[in-house]
């Protein structure tokens, strides 16, 4: 099981003849992902990598039946590649891109929401669902199929972490990168909110970072309506006030967003903050083991302690 | 990027707000000059990127030719918390009854700027957020920028006298249109003050640029003041890194920005002092790496050198030839701990191999290395 892409997602690359677009449309179909068409306008009956190039989206998704668009084109024009991904009726708009201005980010975001629509990104390396599907930049080897939905603000953090999960043999459901940037599509509580409903994910690594109030939201949310255990990492405790570190999203301003206070609101919700990237794969574990072990306590007939300790953990969020 | 106050104020006076008369002086003569066609009383601002500057001394009212002398000298050239003033702005004294605070933010939550005004003006905004929150009135702007009726709402909020509200509303107005066009991050009028004769007008200003709509303002990305920056974050810049130093001594080169911000995090966890936070990019040109190792090597404070590469795109291999084009070109006399994984990891070990190079491949086994080796360098 998987949330958001999986084995019938139809991916249509937006800017595939560009250098991006094109070598990271050899690495989906490489991992798997049904890559049905690509879009660069003025370019339509070309062929990348045998897939099928269009001048329109409307056009792509009127042949080819894509569901999905990933776009790799400059930020200035992404603003439009994602107006016309919607207008197409693309629900799923993975956007690649880095550096679009704020402004661009505030109108398209309204829209996309009028629409109904969800956008993923920008400034983001995409998702992967192991073994189903990737869409957007991951690295596929280092991911593999399991139980762990990890939602992430970052790109080569997430790397990381990923990595670490599969070597403790901890494999995940759903990989994303949110993207960096102060304005997203898809934030920690949609993703918690999917990573909750989907049968296939039992527990949620959360890696966050300074900047913005995406984490407290998020912890307030888990608090109040995530069952599934979450363990959260925030970067950039030793980063100095005002300045942005790299992500455009990721800076403390007027003493709010630091990594102490965020790291504050999850501990205060109950959920356990690892200190060090290497310190979550131990934490999901543990995460994991109770639940099991108390089904084996209740064959046992020892199910009277555990029971009731998790009931009143639940009652004291 | 970070506008100066008379560089803001260039934009408030083209928006139509009205800003008291100026002049930017980098001499004292020059401000001298300045002082007699604006008269006296005047007052010296310097100008650095820094809140505060009154408090700090870089702000003061002279009365003479002499009086202005004397504080233009002291101010020109003198450091404000790290920053050395080059320049001051000269203008009028204003005769002020009342104070207040209008900014324009980004509110991250709701996607959308947030109209802030306030009638505790001239002090901190997050100050009264923090002490009397019941002092400001937050209108969240949309499509439709600041509809009359509330900017109107805002002025009565501000001042119970109508004429004066009369000449706020269209100060809000420009302010909200004059933060959108100029893709601004923040616009901030901190005080709006009224004077004893009910004129109303923008006494400070403050604006900050998105960096990522520069490339839409040429006109903008020309006011940067590069005197006021760290050159080697100046030559990150040129270079298309994201460099940001620190006062450590543990030097890092990272690709990606999160995983550089949880590297020195790590540091910092195992006992070090991180001296930088440094993105190579998600591209592994090897130039990049030289410009990264060019910048460190230029920080005395920094003893030891940890890579920190997770390949995805960025390819190992190439990450080490940019590391021993770095040592070739440059003359590196710090030790250097590699750690690498990911994509070509195995072409990268067998490249620094030849040289007599070992990465490893834990991120705290490293850590741990660079800070061991720092400090037997120390």
């Amino acid at each position: 099981m998987s949330v958001l892409v999986g084995r019938g997602t139809k991916v249509v690359v937006q800017g595939i003849t560009g250098r991006d677009g094109s070598f990271h449309t050899r690495g989906m179909l490489d991992y798997g992902t049904k890559v049905v068409a690509g879009v660069t306008p003025g370019k339509g009956g070309e062929e990348v990598h045998s897939v099928p190039v269009f001048d329109s989206v409307e056009e792509a998704v009127a042949k080819t039946g894509a569901n999905c668009s990933v776009i790799y084109v400059p930020a200035a024009l992404a603003q439009d590649a994602i107006y016309e991904a919607v207008d197409s009726g693309i629900p799923l708009v993975v956007c690649i891109s880095e550096g679009i201005p704020v402004r661009d980010m505030v109108e398209v975001s309204a829209y996309v929401r009028g629409r109904g629509g969800r956008l993923v990104g920008p400034n983001c390396p995409g998702l992967i669902s192991p073994g189903l599907c990737k869409v957007g930049i991951m690295p596929g080897t280092i991911a593999k199929p399991g139980k762990v939905g990890v939602v992430s603000r970052s790109g080569t953090l997430t790397y990381e972490v990923v990595w670490q999960l599969t070597r403790a043999g901890l494999g995940q459901s759903t990989c994303i990168g949110i993207g960096g940037d102060p304005i997203v599509g898809t934030r920690f509580a949609d993703m918690l909110s999917l990573y909750e409903q989907d049968r296939g994910t039992e527990a949620i690594v959360l890696i966050g970072e300074i900047g913005g109030s995406d984490e407290e939201d998020a912890a307030v949310l888990i608090r109040r309506a995530i069952t599934k255990p979450v363990v959260a990492f925030i970067a950039g405790q030793t980063a100095p006030p005002g300045k942005r570190m790299g992500h455009a999203g990721a800076i403390v301003s007027g003493g709010s967003g630091t990594a102490q206070e965020k790291m504050a609101r999850f501990q205060e919700a109950g959920i356990p903050v690892a200190k060090t990237p290497s310190e979550i794969p131990g934490l999901i574990a543990a995460a994991l083991r109770p639940k099991r072990k108390s089904k084996l306590k209740l064959v046992r007939g020892r199910a009277k302690r555990s029971a009731p300790a998790k009931a009143s953990r639940r009652r004291g969020r | 990027m970070n506008l100066h106050e008379y560089q803001s104020k260039e934009i408030f006076r083209a928006a139509g707000i009205p800003v008291p008369p100026g002049e930017v002086a980098s001499s004292v003569e020059d401000a001298l000059q300045a002082a007699e066609r604006l008269g006296y009383p005047a007052v010296v601002k310097a100008q650095v990127l820094i809140g505060g500057r009154g408090k700090a001394g870089g702000i003061k009212v002279v009365r003479s030719g002499e009086d202005l002398s004397r504080e233009a000298g002291r101010i020109l050239g003198m450091e404000l918390r790290g920053l050395k003033v080059n320049r001051v702005l000269i203008t009028p004294s204003a005769d002020i009854a009342r104070e207040y605070y209008a900014g324009i933010v980004l509110d991250r939550k709701n996607e959308a700027p947030l109209l802030m005004v306030s009638p505790a003006g001239g002090i901190d905004i997050e100050e009264v957020a923090r002490s009397t929150p019941q002092k400001i009135l937050r209108i969240p702007i949309d499509a439709r920028g600041l509809p009359a009726y509330r900017a109107r709402a805002a002025a009565r909020f501000l001042d119970k006298d109508p004429a004066v509200q009369k000449r706020i509303v269209p100060i809000l107005i420009r302010l909200v249109r004059a933060y959108h066009d100029q893709d601004a991050s923040l616009a901030e009028i901190n005080p709006l003050v009224v004077t004893k004769t009910g004129e109303v007008l923008a006494l400070d200003a403050k604006i900050v640029i998105d960096d990522n709509a520069l490339d839409r303002h040429p006109d903008l990305a020309a006011m940067r003041d590069l005197s006021a920056e760290d050159p080697g974050e100046i030559e990150a810049r040129a270079r298309g890194l994201s460099y940001v130093k620190l006062d450590g001594t543990i030097g890092c080169v990272v690709n990606g920005a999160g995983l550089a911000m949880a590297t020195m995090d790590l540091i910092q966890f195992h006992g070090g002092k991180p001296a930088n936070f440094l993105d190579i990019g998600g591209s592994s040109n090897p130039d990049k790496v030289e410009a990264a190792m060019h910048i460190l090597t230029g920080d005395s404070r920094v003893r030891a050198v940890l890579f920190n590469i997770f390949g995805g795109i960025t390819r190992c291999d190439d990450v080490a030839r940019g590391l021993l084009l770095a040592l070739d070109r440059l003359q590196v006399r710090i030790p250097i701990v590699i750690r690498l994984t990911g994509t070509n990891e195995r072409e990268a070990r067998e490249i620094l191999g030849e040289r007599g190079l070992m990465a490893l491949s834990d991120m705290d086994e490293a850590v741990r290395a660079v800070i061991a080796r720092a400090a037997e360098a120390a």
